[in-house]
């Protein structure tokens, strides 16, 4: 399958789709990546270094400020798929690139697309191109 | 990629005469956010509301100061919301020497960038209200909901970094609810069912904001049967847990909000996709969902998300009628009403009391709890979606009244009958 490019970059990892939409700020801990929103099926898992699959975001306007300190801190998801472009998480991505900072690249795909992401490891292209690898990572 | 004028590619690209590599950086950033968003071009904006101030980390303070050094200063009315510091009593915050350090630098530099130092989660009480169809970039949650649903000025959700970027630029992304046509509701929720007693409670506006945002998500809702009860303060905390619980950033009431005349007008015109009857069964299992626990000692009370109000200080001074509390007790507020507190000497009876006011910040962004185990009672229902994740308590949600006679106690005592 192939999403659309939103900051552009490869990457390589386990894929973590989350259950549930999810509030960076509040729901994962900007210094280990790990998911701390108790109400969330994905409670006590890592984004780092994951192909992160978010089937949308929500909450607060400062999950911008989590994500760049992830990739800050050198705990950031390897890629971003995003089931609904959502410019606040976006923007962390942005900002690293203008810091010079090494950002990830996201894309966003469609519905149906979204929803064929199953467990294992992918592979994503620069042109947008999203492969599955093997089945666990490692 | 949105259609820059050559002003604002000149900025962006370094090559204006006027523009220093601050306010480069923040054109640039502005630009690809248009670009990720879609926006055609850029809009100029009369005000900001910065949420990027808050320490979540050295990279936001780096940012900030990059900012600085490269000569960026706002060219709007821009506002601060919380840091991670009380700066009026330093002592609230036990946050560690270096954290502390990097938190109060990225205070500064935002000050040092022309931001008016409110420190408050609450600017349109704090004195900044954009007038009606203006276009501001504001960033905070709940301050976007209140800005677009109660004042009716036009903002989206500004993340923190695109929210000073656009203060700097001057300009935002003309997109999603900057343009008038997607302001207008889709769909109805219909409260006149609900007894008078529940819509005229306090207690039930978090309850009744956390549904909605669950139901509503990034859509807009006109909701009918609250003309006559929801007041600033209620829509207040309304819009704070429904921005806590879904994406919401604009919501009408009929016969309340500045875009809702009545239900017909905030649709406009058209029918709406959904109608949805709110029952005392489905917000009786949402004011549950806001509790976490069940444990009925309680360690502390955090009141003040959004930050409170002179009249909702003055509605806890009446419920304590003197009364000593046995456990700590928060009440978040900005510098706006911790000054009016202090002048009339009630800063100094609240203390007396047991309630410790904190300025500038509030429980749930910085470490200010005693403890990372307890249980925490609150009457907001941002606090309560927060709460758990942020601090390591639990959550006991009740009204003002249940959190003064649990703080009296520190047994919970919440009343029920609202609720059957």
């Amino acid at each position: 399958m192939r999403g659309e490019v939103l900051m552009p970059g490869a990457a390589r990892g386990p894929l973590l789709k989350l259950g549930a939409p999810i509030s960076f700020w509040g729901g994962v801990d900007a210094a280990s990546g790990t998911i701390i929103d108790v109400r969330h099926p994905d409670h006590g898992r890592c984004v780092a270094g994951t192909i992160l699959a978010l089937p949308g975001t929500i909450g607060s306007s400062s999950s911008s400020s989590v994500i760049l300190e992830l990739i800050h801190k050198g705990c950031a998801p390897a890629a971003l798929i995003l089931a609904v472009p959502d410019a606040i998480l976006l923007l962390g991505l942005v900002v690293a690139v203008q810091m010079g900072w090494p950002s990830l690249p996201a894309l966003s795909l469609n519905e149906s697309d979204f929803a064929r992401l199953g467990e294992g490891s992918y592979i994503l292209g620069l042109d947008g191109r999203v492969e599955w690898e093997k089945a666990s990572y490692g | 990629m949105a259609n820059l004028s050559d002003d604002e590619r000149a900025i962006a690209s370094g090559v204006h005469p006027d523009a220093n590599a601050g306010a480069a950086m923040a054109m640039r950033i502005v630009a690809e956010s248009a670009r990720l968003l879609g926006a055609p071009h850029l809009i100029p904006i009369a005000s900001a509301h910065i949420d990027g101030c808050l320490y979540h980390g050295d990279s936001g303070t780096l940012f900030a100061e990059r900012l600085v050094a490269d000569g960026a200063r706002v060219r709007v009315t821009a506002t601060l919301n919380v840091g991670a510091l009380d700066l009026i009593r330093a002592r609230n915050v036990r946050l560690d020497g270096t954290k502390r350090a990097m938190a109060l630098r990225l205070m500064r530099a935002y000050e040092a960038m022309g931001c008016a130092p409110t420190w408050t989660c609450a600017p349109y009480q704090a004195g900044h209200r954009p007038a009606a169809g203006t276009d501001v970039a504001w960033g905070e949650s709940n301050a976007v909901a209140f800005c677009n649903s109660v004042l009716g000025a036009r903002t989206n959700r500004y993340g923190d970094f695109l929210d000073i970027a656009c203060a700097i630029a001057g300009r935002a992304p003309y997109c999603g609810l900057h343009v008038a046509g997607n302001r207008q509701a889709t769909f109805v929720i219909d409260v006149r069912g609900l007894s008078a007693g529940l819509r005229d409670a306090d207690v039930f506006y978090p309850a009744f904001g956390a549904w909605f945002g669950r139901e509503a998500g990034a859509d807009i809702a006109v909701i009918e049967g609250l003309e006559g009860f929801a007041t600033e303060d209620r829509l207040k905390a309304f819009g704070a847990a429904a921005a806590s619980s879904g994406a919401v950033a604009l919501f009408h009431v009929a016969g309340v909000t500045p875009e809702a005349a009545d239900a017909h007008a905030a649709l406009g015109g058209l029918p709406p996709q959904r109608r949805i009857v709110v029952t005392a069964a489905m917000l009786a299992s949402a004011r549950a969902g806001l509790s976490t626990t069940e444990a009925e000692a309680i360690d502390a009370v955090a009141i003040g998300s959004p930050h409170l109000s002179e009249p909702e200080f003055a509605a806890l001074e009446q419920l304590l009628g003197g009364r000593r509390l046995k456990i700590p007790f928060y009440a978040c507020t900005g510098r706006h009403v911790g000054r009016v507190l202090a002048a009339e000497g009630r800063a100094v009876r609240l203390e007396m009391q047991g309630v410790t006011i904190i300025c500038d910040t509030c429980v749930v962004v910085t470490p200010i709890l005693r403890d990372f185990a307890g249980v925490l009672m609150t009457n907001s229902g941002k606090f309560a979606h927060y709460a758990p994740g942020n601090t390591g308590y639990s959550v006991q949600y009740g009204s003002l009244a249940d959190c003064v006679e649990s703080a009296v106690t520190g047994r919970l005592a919440r009343a029920e009958a609202l609720w059957q």
